[in-house]
């Protein structure tokens, strides 16, 4: 409690002090200062350079529709640097390949502190050729026609149209008369074919009653009889060798080619 | 050779003579061989000077012409004497009947274990850079060598192989003669062969030599038919687009202008007997039908009427009048006959299964034909059959497809095809099923005719 007293007592003492000490000062009368000496003119700061676009490119200038074209650019002086037309903000150098659908003038803009600064590149857009129309449907050879009629089949030693013939028969007529029309000087031949088994020389006879009786039968379904040939061939052309029922049906037939 | 008309003469003859028809069907009814064959030995023959190193190609030349003839049965040589006498003066007269002299003697050739009936001897020399082979034929059943000698002949041929082999068929020609028997000798067999990869047109010597191509067509060149004087060679070809008739000389090769009526169809041609006309089946009715022409296809004339499928014209080589040929007009194919203007149309086959490819034996009585009596449809057998009689005879037995018969000049071998190998191939045989050769090997070959 004592020693708390004491330090009131000595910061009494010392504020008082120094409350007369102030009072004192502002009270004397002090002389007037020199005047500050002319002050140092710096030397005025140069102006910022101009920004510079030491190139801006497109390359190639011309392009078709679709391709590319390469922009190439080297600014300096700019802080700010962009190219418009949807390229947007760029380093001061650099290429940014664009695929403008038509011919684009690039609008470089740099700006800096000692300006602005721009330079454009113009992209011309060619249309390309047109693509190749779609391709017709390829047009029938003659023979690729006649390759899908109908083989008409025949009893054996017979030359006789059977009911599976003459269906095959009829189609085949509409198919005839539709190729003869679209190869007007396109003929058609008959051929008359057996199996192995009869003679080989009985079977000339044979094919060549199995192609007539075809070709009658077509021109009865009016297939112009002019452009229609015969021949037969006998067993000499089978289409298969084997031994068996399954292969001499095969072969017991009229069947259509490209006239000779 | 030159083919004398006499032997043909009594070819004919003896043909005759030989047809022995037994009543009993299944039983050999045709005999164009007789069964009762003379035996002939035919030793070694020997050479001298440079004729020694030909003898084994005389030698063998000789041996297959004088079995192949059909006309013997060959004594084994195993069984032969040592001795063989060469010529006539080498034989000798035993002291008794009998008596064995080693060969030297008549008899012994005529008795066991040879049982001859007929010996061929003989020998070549080298005579002034010539081959000269002295051949003699002895009849050894007789008592002594005067009555003996049949045949006693010079051939010369040049000092090689081949004239070897020319004197060796020569002298088999002249011993064949003795039984009127004409040899094949320098004929030729025609035949149809893809071994080209297209069906061409072929000849080959009766043994299968010699094979070479008459022409080529890149095409179908089928069914060939050869004329009476062997100079030319018909034929049914696709070359010109629908099967047309062509006709080459088997000379030059060269082909001979053939007029092809208009029809889609105008095959197998057949010549005449006096080589003047073609027979052939054209479709120019509708229907394939006999047609008859001049050589150049001049001067047609419609033969059969029918409205059937008929081919395979063959015209009687004595008569010149009859007709064979395969039709259709009564259900599956069979031979028929009818005369040359179309009329008299009788059917030869009863009937049975499928009948084609008659071909007449020069005696213009009986026809070989492709049958397929007794088995399933296409499988063809040779068949013979007596044309006024209408009895028949089966040569093959169902040794895969066989077909197309065609007489050889001599009227005692056929050619046929045969797939019994696998193949079709070219075979020759006697006209009693015997002696059966396989003449071709490369490709597949059909159609054989046999000319002269």
């Amino acid at each position: 409690m004592l020693l708390k007293r004491k330090w009131s007592v000595i910061w009494m003492v010392l504020l008082s002090i120094a409350l007369i000490g102030s009072t004192t000062g502002c009270k004397k009368k002090a002389p007037p200062p020199p005047p500050p000496p002319a002050p140092v003119q710096p030397p005025p700061a140069p102006p910022p350079p101009a920004p510079d676009i030491s190139e801006f490119s497109a390359e190639p200038s011309t392009i078709e529709r679709g391709q590319s074209s390469t922009l190439r650019w080297s600014v300096s002086n700019a802080n700010q640097i962009s190219i418009d037309n949807g390229v947007g903000t760029v380093q001061a150098s650099g290429s940014k390949s664009v695929y403008p659908n038509d011919t684009t003038t690039y609008r470089l803009t740099a700006t800096g502190p000692g300006g602005t600064l721009s330079k454009s590149a113009t992209v011309t857009v060619t249309a390309p050729p047109p693509p190749a129309p779609p391709p017709a449907p390829p047009k029938e050879t003659i023979e690729q026609r006649v390759g899908q009629l109908q083989d008409a089949f025949f009893d054996y030693d017979k030359s006789d149209i059977r009911e599976d013939a003459r269906a095959a028969l009829t189609k085949d007529a509409d198919a005839l008369k539709s190729i003869l029309q679209d190869f007007p000087s396109g003929t058609i031949t008959v051929e008359g074919h057996c199996d192995e088994r009869g003679s080989a020389e009985y079977n000339l006879g044979l094919g060549d009653r199995r192609a007539t009786a075809a070709k009658d039968f077509l021109v009865q379904l009016g297939v112009p009889g002019d452009r229609l040939k015969t021949i037969s061939y006998g067993k000499e052309r089978p289409v298969c060798t084997e031994s068996n029922e399954g292969c001499w049906q095969r072969n017991r037939r009229a069947h259509f080619s490209v006239g000779q | 050779m030159k083919k004398k008309p006499f032997l043909l003469a009594i070819l004919s003859l003896l043909s005759v003579v030989g047809l022995v028809l037994f009543a009993q069907e299944g039983s050999v009814v045709i005999k164009i061989v007789s069964p009762q064959k003379p035996v002939m030995a035919v030793p070694d023959f020997r050479g001298s000077g440079a004729a020694v190193s030909l003898m084994s190609a005389f030698n063998e030349t000789l041996f297959s012409d004088l079995q192949n003839s059909g006309l013997f049965d060959m004594a084994p040589k195993g069984m032969y004497p040592l001795q063989v006498p060469q010529r006539p003066e080498d034989f000798r007269q035993p002291a008794r009947p009998g008596a064995s002299m080693g060969g030297l003697a008549l008899s012994d050739w005529s008795s066991p274990p040879v049982n001859a009936n007929f010996l061929a001897a003989g020998y070549t020399a080298d005579q002034n850079g010539q081959m000269v082979l002295y051949g003699w034929l002895f009849d050894v059943g007789q008592p002594n060598l005067a009555n003996a000698q049949i045949l006693g002949k010079r051939y010369f041929g040049s000092l090689d192989e081949t004239g070897a082999r020319r004197v060796a068929h020569e002298f088999a020609a002249d011993i064949l003669a003795h039984w009127g028997a004409t040899s094949l000798y320098g004929t030729h067999i025609y035949f149809v062969s893809n071994r080209t990869g297209h069906k061409e047109i072929w000849q080959m010597d009766p043994d299968g030599s010699n094979q070479k191509q008459l022409a080529r067509y890149n095409s179908i060149s089928i069914m060939p038919a050869v004329s009476p004087d062997g100079s030319k060679v018909a034929f049914t070809s696709y070359a010109g687009g629908n099967p047309g008739i062509f006709i080459l000389s088997t000379e030059t090769g060269r082909r001979l202008s053939f007029y092809n009526q208009k029809a889609s169809l105008n095959a197998t041609p057949n010549f005449t007997p006096d080589g003047k006309q073609i027979l052939y089946a054209s479709s120019a009715s509708g229907w394939a039908q006999i047609y008859v022409a001049n050589l150049d296809g001049s001067n047609l004339k419609r033969i059969s009427s029918s409205r059937a499928i008929e081919v395979e014209p063959k015209v009687n080589p004595k008569s010149g009048n009859d007709i064979v040929f395969v039709s259709g007009r009564s259900g599956p194919q069979q031979i028929f006959r009818m005369n040359f203007d179309g009329t008299g149309v009788e059917q030869l086959t009863n009937g049975e299964g499928e009948a084609s490819n008659p071909s007449w034996n020069p005696n213009g009585e009986v026809i070989a034909f492709a049958w397929t009596r007794g088995y399933a449809t296409g499988n063809f057998n040779i068949f013979l059959m007596d044309v006024a009689t209408r009895r028949y005879d089966q040569l093959t037995h169902s040794e895969g497809r066989n077909e197309n018969p065609g007489w050889a000049p001599d009227g005692r071998h056929l050619v046929f095809m045969s797939t019994r190998s696998g193949s079709h191939q070219i075979y020759t045989m006697v006209a009693d099923g015997t002696q059966v050769h396989q003449l071709t090997t490369q490709g597949n070959n059909w159609t054989p005719v046999w000319g002269k």
